[in-house]
């Protein structure tokens, strides 16, 4: 997708004008973006990134840029010589995203490497919202989900909770240790209608930012243009009931390390269905034990009294 | 390896120290070596807290971004919970139920139940790694959360428990009106606590419904938080047990021994509907299979159900055994040490991936959660010791007979038995 182009100067952008530039700013879009089949209608406006995994070539601009444009420090050696004699690298607090070369097995059985670009894939229905309890994550009004550290109490229960294993913590960090992942730029870059900075600096294409809808139509043109050339798979149109970030890829994704397990199914239900239902339960067992006790009481009472009658009257 | 090290030095010592308290033989030197033992943790969780606050959790814990939460999680605050709901269960069988006779174990087992969510909750103040801003989810609300849930349910109880805590301390203090007052609201507050309880309880294992691809199906269920609340019932009897029995022994005060049987016996009954419920669960799950594959998390899992279920369901469930009371407090233990490995199952093992552990505690882990059930004991035995939590005499005065542990039953158990522990190195 081109560059974004209308909102360039202006420091005012609502959601409505930005997306509407996003979809102009695309061909594809134009051709009709409703027929496309996305799992819920109503993310189709979501700021999504398409990863197209046979097109990385590993060279790691993005993480670089990713550290410029969240001041985060540059702790992995960047600067070795391209390609591949890097080491692994990890995701960190400081460290949002990161590319990785992974061997796999193709379907027809040759072993290639794939470099594989890891970062929050921003959930349609975020589990690390839901479990926050005290809303430090939240899911702001474009799509991408923030996190606050003036809220957070490290708990990590996001760490614990979410399927793709993003959130990580500062475990060097004393009295004040944050959670860090990606935020898609959300506030910086996006509120000004620029691209994520490691799409921006993606020298191949690999990356490619647009409406959700728009990127899944993408990238099923791409798989019916090249049967031949791609799984008939996008990653994260349904894991965890659908995310923000879409893999393409020539290599079984579960081949490639990508979570094959993570339900289709949005995970928040999973504990709000048990969630929703204390305060009734709650309520019930109050009336419960209170007539039970309440009525005990009164038995007590009553053969108390009694008892002293019956006393009062041999006497 | 220096951490197991520590493990099993650290077992092995309490072990031996709960022999010597359970067969009455106190070595002379057994008191010096007790208190320098626990001092010896106490420095080190010491040296571990100082640590902790200045240089970050990654300093003292083996916990890391693939096993976010540890030992202090796993085993202080689920099990410490776990333990902890003798509280709920006896408050409820006393004032709403109405059985009585219950009533001279109460206090210490509220008691014990509040010193047990104190101890949590410094735990978790510990453990959370922006230690300072507890308080948020008090006003920060996100009522999605299980976690809002559980600090919310971990401050209230403890705030019911400290008021049904109170009466001892208000008589020792002579505060008469006020200790009438909470006399009054007695019944109200123990309804909440047992809500909150049952709340708590199951919500400590509602914690991982999230996570079904993570956690190993042996323990993954949608009925974890029944899960957790039965098991939970089953092991705050067995502590209540255990309680009266060594606290009988230090205190040298009588046994409550038929109280205790029939905590034994209504523990065996939760155990074997936990067992049934967790057999129908994995059957219905198809997981049943997995219980014999002999990976590390099936082990567990075995020596968990039948080591810490299965085994002292069978022995409550025996009139005679019930009778002895070491037999008693030996399948006590026996269910306590299954609902510890339980928790830390769920929590670390069953979290864990295939064989390959992501996270090992370190001593100082280990000493810290030492200094907590050592700590804990030693405020329960002060507060003992200076207010007025056991009735004055058990089942008969402890002056009348050498030994207090023994109330008669040697008469009605069969002699073997009763050979069989003479046996043991006096």
């Amino acid at each position: 997708m081109k560059k974004v182009k209308h909102t360039t100067g202006t420091s005012e952008c609502n959601r409505r004008q930005f997306l509407q530039g996003m979809a102009g700013g695309t061909g594809l879009a134009v051709l009709s973006p409703a027929s496309v089949n996305a799992n819920e209608p109503e993310y189709a406006e979501t700021p999504s990134v398409l990863v197209d995994v046979t097109r990385c070539i590993g060279c790691r601009s993005c993480m670089r840029a990713c550290k410029q444009a969240n001041d985060l420090p540059n702790n992995t050696d960047l600067t070795a010589d391209f390609p591949g004699s890097w080491d692994q690298a990890d995701l960190r607090f400081d460290q949002w995203t990161v590319v990785n070369p992974v061997k796999g097995r193709k379907a027809d059985g040759i072993e290639v490497t794939r470099n594989i670009k890891s970062q929050c894939m921003q959930c349609l229905e975020p589990t690390c919202v839901s479990v926050c309890p005290v809303g430090a994550m939240t899911k702001s009004e474009l799509g991408p989900i923030l996190y606050s550290a003036d809220r957070c109490i490290g708990c990590r229960y996001c760490i614990m909770a979410c399927p793709f294993d993003i959130p990580k913590f500062e475990w060097e960090g004393g009295m004040w240790a944050v959670i860090g992942k990606c935020q898609f730029c959300a506030h910086t870059r996006l509120a000004e209608g620029r691209l994520p900075a490691c799409v921006e600096s993606c020298p191949t294409g690999a990356l490619k930012f647009g409406r959700r809808d728009t990127m899944l139509f993408e990238a099923r043109a791409r798989i019916k243009t090249q049967p031949e050339r791609y799984v008939n798979h996008i990653y994260g149109e349904y894991e965890a009931g659908g995310t923000a970030w879409l893999y393409l890829s020539d290599t079984p994704f579960e081949n490639l390390g990508f979570k094959s397990d993570v339900e289709t199914a949005p995970m928040p239900p999973l504990t709000w269905d048990v969630l929703s239902k204390i305060p009734i339960m709650a309520a019930a067992m109050a009336g419960l034990f209170g007539t039970v006790a309440w009525s005990l009481n009164r038995r007590e009472a009553s053969e108390r009294r009694e008892a002293s009658e019956t006393q009062e009257a041999s006497e | 390896m220096n951490g197991w090290i520590f493990i099993l030095a650290c077992l092995a010592i309490l072990i031996w120290v709960a022999l010597c308290l359970a067969y009455d033989k106190r070595p002379r030197f057994l008191r010096p070596i007790t208190t320098i033992t626990v001092l010896c943790i106490w420095v080190a969780a010491l040296w571990t807290l100082i640590r902790r606050f200045s240089e970050g959790l990654g300093a003292v814990t083996g916990m890391n971004d693939a096993a976010p939460w540890g030992l202090w999680i796993g085993a202080d605050v689920f099990a410490g919970v776990a333990l902890a709901a003798g509280g709920f269960v006896i408050a409820a069988t006393v004032h709403i139920f109405r059985i009585e006779r219950f009533k001279p174990i109460l206090r210490p087992t509220i008691l014990t139940a509040f010193l047990g969510y104190m101890l949590v909750a410094v735990a978790l103040f510990i453990d959370i790694g922006r230690p300072l801003s507890w308080w948020h989810p008090l006003f920060m609300w996100q009522h999605h959360s299980i976690m809002f849930e559980v600090t919310w349910c971990v401050i209230l109880y403890s705030t019911v428990l400290a008021i049904e805590t109170s009466p001892p301390l208000l008589e020792r203090l002579g505060l008469t009106r006020l200790l009438k007052l909470v006399k009054i609201t007695t019944i109200p507050v123990v309804i909440a606590g047992v809500i909150l309880s049952t709340m708590h309880q199951s919500s400590l294992g509602s914690l991982y419904l999230i996570v079904p691809g993570k956690l190993y199906p042996l323990w993954y269920s949608p009925l974890l938080p029944v899960f957790f609340l039965i098991s939970a019932v089953a092991a705050g009897m067995c502590v209540v047990i255990v309680e009266s029995f060594f606290s009988a022994k230090i205190l040298k005060r009588g046994l409550e021994s038929i109280l205790m049987r029939d905590l034994g016996r209504a523990a065996a009954i939760i155990l074997f509907l936990y067992l049934a419920m967790k057999l129908a669960d994995l059957a219905a799950r198809g997981s049943l299979g997995l219980v014999f594959e002999g990976s590390l998390q099936s082990r567990l899992f075995l020596l968990e159900m039948l080591g810490g279920v299965a085994l002292p369901a069978i022995l409550l469930s025996i009139r005679r055994i019930r009778l002895l009371p070491r037999w008693l407090v030996g399948a006590s233990l026996l269910v306590m040490a299954g609902i510890v490995l339980n928790r830390v199952n769920v929590s670390w093992i069953g979290m864990s991936v295939s064989d390959q552990l992501h996270y090992i505690p370190t001593w100082m882990e280990i000493a810290l959660s030492l200094a907590f059930v050592t700590g804990g004991t030693v405020i329960f035995l002060l507060a003992v010791h200076y207010l007025p939590i056991f009735p004055e005499t058990g089942d008969e005065p402890a002056e009348t007979r050498p030994n207090p542990l023994s109330p008669g039953v040697h008469s009605t158990a069969p002699p073997s038995k009763a050979a069989a522990f003479r046996g043991l190195p006096r």
